[in-house]
């Protein structure tokens, strides 16, 4: 009895759009903190102005940004109070106010239009009227097959899907999706990926070859195939494949971060820290971390781009996210079953394929940027 | 070298002994066989009754590591470690959860027309591939270099669900070209598996030829291909002859550890064009939640990857004479 009214209680916390304003705020109050602490940093101030001298990768920046916005504002939501017909606001027995438990996000308010504009079937983009006929009585009386009027011609930028909901809308929902596996995956994989490969790398002996058979293992698990097992039996959705996705980067960047830990563990400035008698977690703290940064950062926004692609394939074979959450594979799954239709009904497809263009495009174009930046190989040339 | 590939082996067990855990701990212990067991009768009300008989009749009756009631050696040979999750060790994957058919046979009967895709894509692909990024090398720093990576670029960031579904709807439903799916065995099948090969061979096309270039590019900057300029040698004796063969080091090892890896088959291909290969099988596994093929499968998939590291140090001990076998 307990364990259940825990569980409700989980649930109502974890469901609450309030408890996830204040992660979200949380989360980019520590962006800001690590950023501003970055900037003054000169290694990192000199990639940043190399990075800026690429007008392409500035504008792919910008680009991201846009969508980061989106997501954002997406990310933050509120349950508004409940409002009958005619305006009021409900109540339940004990007069107290009911409240929207789905919640709306800020980008819902903002495109309220596009949200309430439903049709009844699907119809082409920027259309007046509706993609399948009805049986209607013209004005002279005779029956006809006709293209019914939309209830809201040319509002829909991209069209409407077979239940009549914007698609523009459901492309701009889905950013947060994306942007949350490409980005949130790698973030909960970093610290355990830097702890386990900083102190294998450093410590070495049993230590090393503990933490180098655990990754092992998991990496000799084809990713797809980890993913099918992981999410067959936690059921689908975005937690449970942030998790997992996780899980599959944690082991190649534990590994790169254990190479780089050895190689640093022979400098000078280790040595000299050895020297003076520095105790071993603050040489990895203070001196071997910020030094092997840089490679955790190419590998967060090298793998962005992978991610995003690979939930729409995985979305496809049955192992992404669930059929209630926004997101690009959704839609295309959707729109796959419409195909065959004769005129085609593509404008599903076609947005779900542009917005990711749109996103992974400038991510792959900005990684390659700060990753000749950041690589100090690289820069010698 | 026998005894090296040997001792590689011999590395190579403690690992798919975890594997073999990792498969046990999540098959058996966070997906319980009485999870298994509701998940597959499919019914949220199936009595307790129902579920005894489902799990004996597939042999998850028994406890999961030991065996309390039994005695001595049996203690540990009659549980559904032992009886389940160990002959994974000798290919022995045992029979699916829904209709009972025997794995070992389907998966021997589907490699047939997973090859069949994989094999022609994978040649064509590194062919092409190498070509490709050796003339962009060639014009590295010009024009020609710059529209190549950004068309590389562009290819990477499209998903490989867009060629599947343009090439398909394209090629093979609009202009006709090519059946729009389906399979045959021997040369009846070429029709069929023409157009997966080549959609598969351009959606893999950006990445590759990026990642080519950078080893040719990293090749050109060494000290004996300055040596052989010095000597008065032509830029394409230089790239061809000299750079080629010493930038193949790498590509090679690259391409080897994917080599077992396509008998699994190409999982998209397979399901948009209805290929009977692996691929096929594990995307039907899924959803029929057959857990006991996607069991084998990641104990397969896991045994391909260790092979293929094991033939990336034999290649590597092969093409680089500077390694030797220790």
């Amino acid at each position: 009895m307990e364990e259940s009214k825990l569980k409700f209680l989980w649930d109502a916390i974890w469901n609450s759009w309030y408890f996830q304003d204040v992660l979200v705020a949380a989360l980019l109050i520590f962006l800001v903190w690590m950023g501003r602490r970055l900037s003054r940093q000169p290694y990192w101030r000199l990639a940043i102005r190399e990075v800026r001298q690429r007008r392409i990768a500035v504008a792919a920046f910008y680009v991201l940004c846009v969508y980061g916005l989106i997501a954002l504002m997406d990310s933050v939501g509120w349950h508004p109070a409940l409002r009958g017909e005619d305006g009021e606001v409900l109540r339940d027995t004990k007069n107290r106010v009911l409240h929207d438990r789905g919640g709306i996000t800020v980008l819902d308010a903002l495109l309220t239009p596009l949200r309430e504009a439903r049709e009844k079937t699907y119809s082409a983009p920027l259309a007046k009227i509706l993609f399948s006929t009805e049986t209607a009585v013209l004005p002279d009386g005779a029956m006809a097959q006709i293209h019914p009027p939309l209830q809201y011609p040319r509002r829909h930028l991209m069209g409407t899907d077979k239940v009549g909901n914007d698609v523009f809308y459901q492309s701009l929902k889905a950013i947060r999706t994306g942007m949350i596996l490409g980005i949130f995956t790698t973030a909960l994989a970093i610290p355990f990926a830097i702890f386990f490969g900083v102190v294998a790398g450093y410590f070495g002996g049993w230590i090393d070859d503990l933490i180098q058979y655990i990754y092992t293992v998991l990496a000799s698990i084809p990713d797809v195939l980890l993913i099918a097992a992981f999410m067959m039996i936690f059921g689908r959705g975005l937690p449970q494949l942030c998790i997992i996705m996780g899980i599959t980067s944690w082991t190649g960047l534990c590994r790169v971060l254990r190479g780089e830990t050895l190689k640093q563990r022979e400098m000078e400035y280790v040595q000299s820290a050895e020297a003076m008698g520095a105790p071993a977690l603050r040489i990895l703290r203070r001196h071997i971390v910020p030094n092997v940064l840089h490679i955790v950062l190419i590998t967060v926004v090298l793998g962005f781009s992978g991610r995003v692609l690979s939930e729409a394939a995985l979305t496809y074979i049955g192992i992404g996210v669930g059929a209630e959450t926004y997101s690009w594979g959704r839609m295309i799954n959707q729109a796959l079953r419409e195909l065959a239709r004769d005129p085609a009904i593509w404008w599903n497809l076609a947005a779900a394929f542009v917005f990711m263009l749109g996103l992974v495009l400038p991510a792959n174009i900005f990684g390659d940027a700060l990753r000749d930046a950041l690589d100090p190989r690289l820069r010698t040339q | 070298m026998l005894t090296y590939i040997i001792r590689r082996i011999c590395y190579a067990a403690p690992i798919l002994v975890g594997v073999n855990l990792v498969t046990f701990l999540l098959f058996f212990k966070v997906n319980t066989p009485d999870n298994m067991a509701r998940t597959i009768l499919g019914d949220k009300r199936v009595s307790r009754e129902q579920i005894e008989i489902w799990k004996r009749e597939h042999g998850y009756h028994l406890p999961p590591m030991f065996n309390m009631r039994e005695k001595a050696f049996a203690k540990f040979t009659q549980t559904i470690f032992w009886q389940k999750n160990l002959p994974l060790f000798f290919f022995d994957f045992g029979k699916s959860d829904q209709d009972g058919t025997s794995i070992s046979r389907k998966i021997r009967d589907r490699i047939g027309p997973s090859l069949f895709i994989t094999l022609p894509m994978f040649a064509i692909g590194l062919v092409v591939d190498l070509f490709l990024a050796m003339i962009i090398a060639f014009y590295r720093g010009t024009y020609i270099d710059l529209y190549a990576l950004i068309v590389c670029v562009l290819l990477m960031s499209i998903s490989s669900l867009f060629y599947i579904v343009g090439g398909q709807f394209l090629l093979a439903k609009y202009l006709h070209l090519f059946p729009i799916s389906g399979f045959d065995t021997g040369l009846a099948g070429t029709k069929f598996v023409v157009l997966p090969i080549l959609i598969g061979f351009i959606a893999g096309l950006g990445g590759s030829i990026r990642y080519d270039r950078t080893i040719f590019l990293e090749e050109i900057n060494k000290d004996y291909v300055r040596t052989a300029r010095a000597k008065g040698l032509g830029e394409g004796t230089v790239l061809f002859k000299h750079a080629l063969k010493n930038a193949l080091i790498p590509i090679l090892t690259s391409v080897v550890v994917t080599i077992p890896f396509l008998i699994m088959g190409n999982l998209l291909l397979e399901a948009f064009f209805g290929i009977p290969g692996l691929g096929g099988y594990l995307i039907e596994a899924i959803q029929k939640q057959d857990f006991a093929v996607v069991r084998a499968m990641v104990y397969l998939g896991s045994v391909l990857y260790i092979a293929g590291l094991i033939l990336v140090d034999i290649s590597y001990t092969l093409v680089d004479p500077r390694i030797r076998l220790g």
